[in-house]
């Protein structure tokens, strides 16, 4: 891996950071929401699920555009988080976290809904019967059992992050060191003549990261489902 | 005491049902599609009925009028579902412990579960998991036990298993038992109470002997599962012949076997299907069993069979004839005959304790 200068390290450090933070900061949301739509009936419910799935089928450029226009320095989002809380997401890898978070959040979404989906109600149904309280009930029984879902999503979410491109670009462009993730700075060195060696390196990384959080949630995947005794 | 009046309406179903649970078994029998499970599921508060009441002693779980409705995690009823419905994701032991450990000891030894205490649902058998549902719904201390056939899902040699544990249960503790089911043999072996729900309604109710020998009950249960149940006495052994005889109000009757010590009180089902009437007392046949009866009704059904009420001491007995017997044999209520009844045809489902 000789082919790696400090750039493209600094690009592997901020795509795992980046990656990371994003499917950390999106997890409790992705689980609520993943839990009202398998379970709750209430008007607007296609709407949620609509808006959710949203930045799976837009345009990842027009998600970015959209992000700069609302979480932006002069976007309304943007100025109450910088004013109130001192947060600058626009060009910042804090913004890149945002961007990859709202892409990875519908696949996240979608993975853990069917996680909660499989529960059979009636389990829950007995946990009542034993005098279990519903915040109890969602702790001791349904949560466990949708283990195995929210881990689906965490990975799933994980690799979207690690290879979003068009809407962290657009958001925070690719400063090196900043905001400049895998897929950026590949796309960077490209345009740079005599690179190749630096690609194939970074390419070559991207491969044994993906590959590594397969693995890894293979075997995850393996020991749940025998703990809940699938 | 558990008192019941239920209203709900689902659908094209509706359920209209009122009666009440006294200690003991109350077995709730019905085809399916009668409206066992719905009914339960309001007593345990997962279904809400549209109006009605229910309470166990003073305390009222739902009242319409009253804007009554304690939640499902306040009710203390213990149910056990039939699909078990175990935690996957913990051992026996949290199982048992997921809504208390009200006489944990007593409970595990009561039902045998010592030995499975570590293992994982997946790994128990059909018949384990129905034990550890009902221990776990014992520990919790309830304050009635719902059962909804939690027998059906089992083979016969796994309902053997387990039928003697609920005995057991009825017999030590004071909680009254809702058990639904539709086989007649364990409702037979099992309750004290039977209410026969047909179509979402009540439609006989009493002290199971008095319900399973009325004649009019037939079409409810079915003909194969008709029969009066009654309570004997072991009077003696012939060891040679291996019979048991047995005493109650009506006579003796040898059954095949040993049933039990002298002394033992044995509740024993006679399928309405076995029983032969005979005018004049027969002599020259191979069955054992011949008593004197007076006949008290006579109820046709809907095929060519005909129930006929019969009156043995102070026990009543049912015999499934044929109408064209029947006319053949002139019988009519009051008449003195004789009930022939097989030894071999109360089979060991049919005799509990």
């Amino acid at each position: 891996m000789g082919a790696l200068g400090p750039n493209e390290w600094a690009a592997i450090t901020l795509s795992l950071r980046v990656s990371l933070v994003a499917v950390i900061c999106a997890l409790p949301f992705a689980i609520a929401i993943a839990y009202v739509l398998a379970r709750k009936q209430f008007v607007g419910r296609q709407l949620l699920n609509v808006v959710v799935h949203l930045p799976l089928v837009m345009p990842p450029v027009v998600t970015g555009y959209l992000l700069l226009v609302i979480f932006g320095a002069q976007g309304p989002a943007g100025r109450i988080l910088d004013q109130w809380f001192g947060i600058t997401l626009g060009f910042r890898w804090t913004g890149a976290a945002l961007a990859a978070a709202v892409m990875a959040f519908p696949l996240m979404v979608r993975a853990i809904r069917l996680g909660f989906e499989a529960i059979d109600p009636g389990l829950e149904d007995a946990a009542a019967t034993l005098g279990a309280t519903r915040w109890r009930i969602y702790a001791t029984v349904t949560l466990p059992l949708a283990l195995p879902g929210i881990f689906a999503g965490v990975v799933l979410g994980f690799a979207k992050a690690l290879g979003e491109f068009g809407a962290t670009i657009t958001f925070v462009a690719a400063i090196p060191g900043q905001t400049q993730t895998i897929p950026s700075a590949i796309y960077g060195l490209l345009q740079v003549p005599n690179s190749g060696a630096a690609v194939v390196s970074l390419v070559v990384v991207s491969i044994i990261l993906a590959m590594g959080a397969l693995l890894l949630s293979e075997v995850l995947a393996q020991r749940m489902a025998r703990k809940v005794g699938r | 005491m558990l008192q019941i009046c239920v209203q709900k309406q689902m659908g094209e179903f509706s359920l209209d049902a009122q009666f009440d649970a006294p200690a003991g078994v109350t077995a709730i029998f019905g085809k399916s599609g009668s409206g066992k499970t719905t009914l339960i599921n309001a007593i345990a508060g997962l279904v809400q009925p549209d109006a009605g009441r229910i309470a166990v002693d003073d305390r009222v779980l739902f009242d319409q009028s009253a804007r009554v409705n304690v939640p499902v995690a306040g009710r203390r009823v213990g149910y056990v579902f039939q699909d078990a419905r175990l935690f996957p994701h913990l051992d026996v032991q949290r199982n048992l412990t997921y809504g208390g450990n009200h006489n944990a000891a007593q409970v595990i030894d009561m039902l045998g579960l010592g030995s499975l205490l570590g293992r994982r649902p997946a790994g128990l058998s059909g018949g384990e998991r129905q034990r550890v549902a009902l221990g776990r719904a014992l520990m919790c201390d309830p304050q009635i036990l719902l059962m909804d056939e939690p027998l059906a899902a089992l083979d016969a040699p796994r309902k053997a298993e387990i039928l003697p544990y609920v005995e057991r249960l009825r017999d030590r503790t004071r909680v009254p038992i809702i058990y639904v089911s539709h086989d007649v043999s364990e409702v037979a072996r099992l309750a004290t109470t039977l209410v026969v729900l047909d179509a979402g309604r009540v439609a006989v109710a009493g002290p199971v002997g008095h319900v399973l020998s009325r004649p009019e009950v037939v079409p409810f249960l079915g003909t194969r599962a008709a029969g009066a149940v009654i309570e004997t006495r072991v009077a003696g052994r012939l060891l040679d012949d291996d019979l048991t005889e047995l005493q109650f109000s009506g006579g003796r009757l040898l059954m095949p076997g040993y049933l039990g010590e002298i002394g033992q009180k044995l509740r024993l089902r006679i399928p309405a299907q076995d029983v032969i009437l005979a005018r004049t007392a027969p002599t020259g046949i191979s069955a054992l069993n011949v008593l004197p009866v007076t006949i008290t009704d006579i109820v046709p059904g809907r095929g060519p069979g005909v129930a006929v009420g019969l009156r043995a001491g102070d026990d009543q007995l049912l015999a499934r004839i044929t109408r064209r017997s029947l006319g053949r044999m002139e019988l009519a209520v009051g008449m003195q005959v004789f009930a022939i009844i097989k030894a071999t045809a109360v089979g060991p489902e049919d005799i509990g304790s």
